[in-house]
């Protein structure tokens, strides 16, 4: 009987959420095409995520295409496959591992930041001060940052694949003495838009969770201090299995589709 | 003068009801603020003051009862409306709320941004900001940061930013709290200074009985959610109820 009751109410608060992010997501569409423009505010919060993003996605890319390389080489060389290094790494960093990869890194670094600025923004009333000076604060904080996410993601997403595939030809040069040409050579003759298309639009599809998921927990944050952690952890918690789902749809109607 | 001032308040409560769950905060408050008066409303932690007056701005949707400012019912108000109505009314709030990404400058400049065709602003903006940064004394601090001023500086910098658009109203919640005495005395004497210059009818909620023996014209008692008690500071002093010497024995 309790352990009924229990099930009852997790699932409860569980559609209770789900009802609330889709009201928050209907009033996003609602609020993003309607005037006034926070164009400068957008511009800010894509400087912000983009740039400030930037470093920490090379590195990440780097070590990514490094590490690949590095791990799938003796394997390759034991079926006398090595040849096929530079259209294996290719495909696999541009359809799949660069954006989840990347995706996650910014959720963790996008997502955290946007859940914990606009949860100590509403504890400290900050937000109630802007609905009160007739601003509204959906339209200036969360609309803004949404779709600067959602335009961001796409792009740091193809810095990281492009580094990611330095990485791996760096390694190919240096231990299989393939030249800088001849990799990326058998990389393009390998990757076809079937494998481009599809990933950049599923990178426009994380950047949007990454930024709805964040605003959604901060805008609503509540308990004070406490509820801005939680708010910052439940971001990139909620994110990252949210993208891990968006990448399973992604690649199934992929796979009907290309 | 004064007798017409009292007809008809700029500011009315009626019957103001407001539960979370079971917990009932306000049970039928009332409330009218004339112009040109200081109104404080005190209770104690927790009774329902903060909910009240976030309330009257339609930040917090009550239950039933009547919000008239200015002859508007805010309940019945549309979104435009409620926010072109917002800009005769200054909220100072408790923790100062100023925007901590934002310069001092860029915090005034925002309430101005959306309202600059109603108020014929264009070009002024600037001399608006530096006369309400004068009028609090910190025109110096202009291009500070929030987080480099004072628990004072902040507070002055949010009565700064809640005069920006010389309201008529203007509301208080808790306005010295987390201050030192002698700031908090400074506050109550430019909270004063204000109402002489820019002529506005201020709600001031507090639990500082020294700020609503300072500033108050009339005050009311928030107690279990009703207007316990009302009057001036000395007729509350003096009067014998347990519940009203509670607040000021301590």
């Amino acid at each position: 009987m309790g352990k009924t009751k229990t099930i009852l109410d997790n699932s409860k608060v569980f559609f209770a959420e789900v009802g609330d992010i889709s009201y928050f997501t209907a009033r996003f569409f609602r609020e993003v095409f309607k005037p006034p423009f926070e164009f400068k505010e957008l511009l800010r919060q894509c400087f912000n995520m983009g740039n400030r993003s930037l470093l920490l996605v090379v590195v990440t890319g780097f070590i990514l295409g490094l590490v690949f390389t590095l791990q799938s080489r003796p394997t390759l060389m034991e079926f006398g496959a090595e040849s096929w290094m530079p259209s294996m790494v290719g495909i696999s960093i541009v359809r799949e591992i660069g954006p989840v990869i990347i995706a996650l890194i910014c959720a963790g670094r996008i997502g955290s930041g946007i859940g914990a600025e606009l949860g100590s923004m509403r504890v400290t009333e900050q937000i109630d001060a802007m609905e009160v000076s007739g601003t509204n604060p959906f339209k200036y904080l969360v609309v803004t940052r949404i779709v600067a996410t959602t335009l961001m993601l796409p792009l740091l997403i193809i810095i990281g694949d492009t580094v990611a595939l330095l990485g791996s030809a760096l390694i190919e040069n240096l231990k299989g003495e393939v030249s800088y040409l001849l990799y990326f050579n058998q990389v393009f003759d390998a990757i076809t838009y079937a494998d481009i298309i599809p990933a950049t639009i599923k990178s426009f599809f994380f950047g949007f969770a990454i930024g709805l998921v964040g605003c959604y927990k901060g805008y609503y944050c509540s308990k004070g201090t406490v509820g801005v952690g939680e708010a910052s952890n439940a971001a990139v918690v909620y994110t990252s299995m949210l993208l891990f789902i968006i990448d399973f749809i992604a690649v199934f109607i992929t796979d009907i589709f290309f | 003068m004064e007798s017409e001032n009292k007809i008809v308040p700029v500011l009315e409560l009626k019957d103001l009801r407001k539960s979370f769950g079971e917990n009932t905060v306000l049970n039928g408050f009332n409330l009218k603020l004339y112009k040109g008066e200081n109104l404080v409303v005190m209770g104690k932690s927790g009774s329902g003051k903060s909910v009240m007056i976030k309330c009257l701005v339609g930040l917090i949707e009550a239950d039933s009862g009547s919000i008239r400012i200015k002859d508007h019912d805010i309940t019945k108000l549309g979104q435009k409306e409620l926010d072109i109505l917002r800009t005769e009314i200054g909220f100072l709030f408790q923790g100062s709320a100023l925007y901590d990404s934002m310069t001092v400058r860029e915090n005034l400049e925002f309430p101005l941004r959306r309202h600059k065709k109603k108020l014929e602003l264009k070009g002024h903006t600037e001399t608006l900001v530096i006369e309400a940064l004068t009028n609090v004394g910190l025109a110096d601090a202009i291009d500070l940061m929030p987080a480099e001023l004072s628990g004072g500086m902040q507070r002055r910098v949010a009565l700064a930013r809640a005069l920006i658009l010389k309201p008529k109203i203007i509301l208080y919640d808790e306005p010295t709290t987390g201050l030192d005495p002698i700031t908090s005395k400074e506050i109550i004497q430019l909270m004063r200074t204000i109402q002489d210059t820019y002529n506005t009818s201020s709600l001031i909620i507090t639990h500082d009985v020294d700020c609503a023996r300072v500033i108050s014209n009339r005050m009311i008692l928030l107690v279990d959610g009703i207007n316990y008690a009302e009057g001036t500071y000395q007729e509350l002093i003096a009067s014998q109820d347990p519940k009203v010497q509670a607040f000021f024995k301590n």
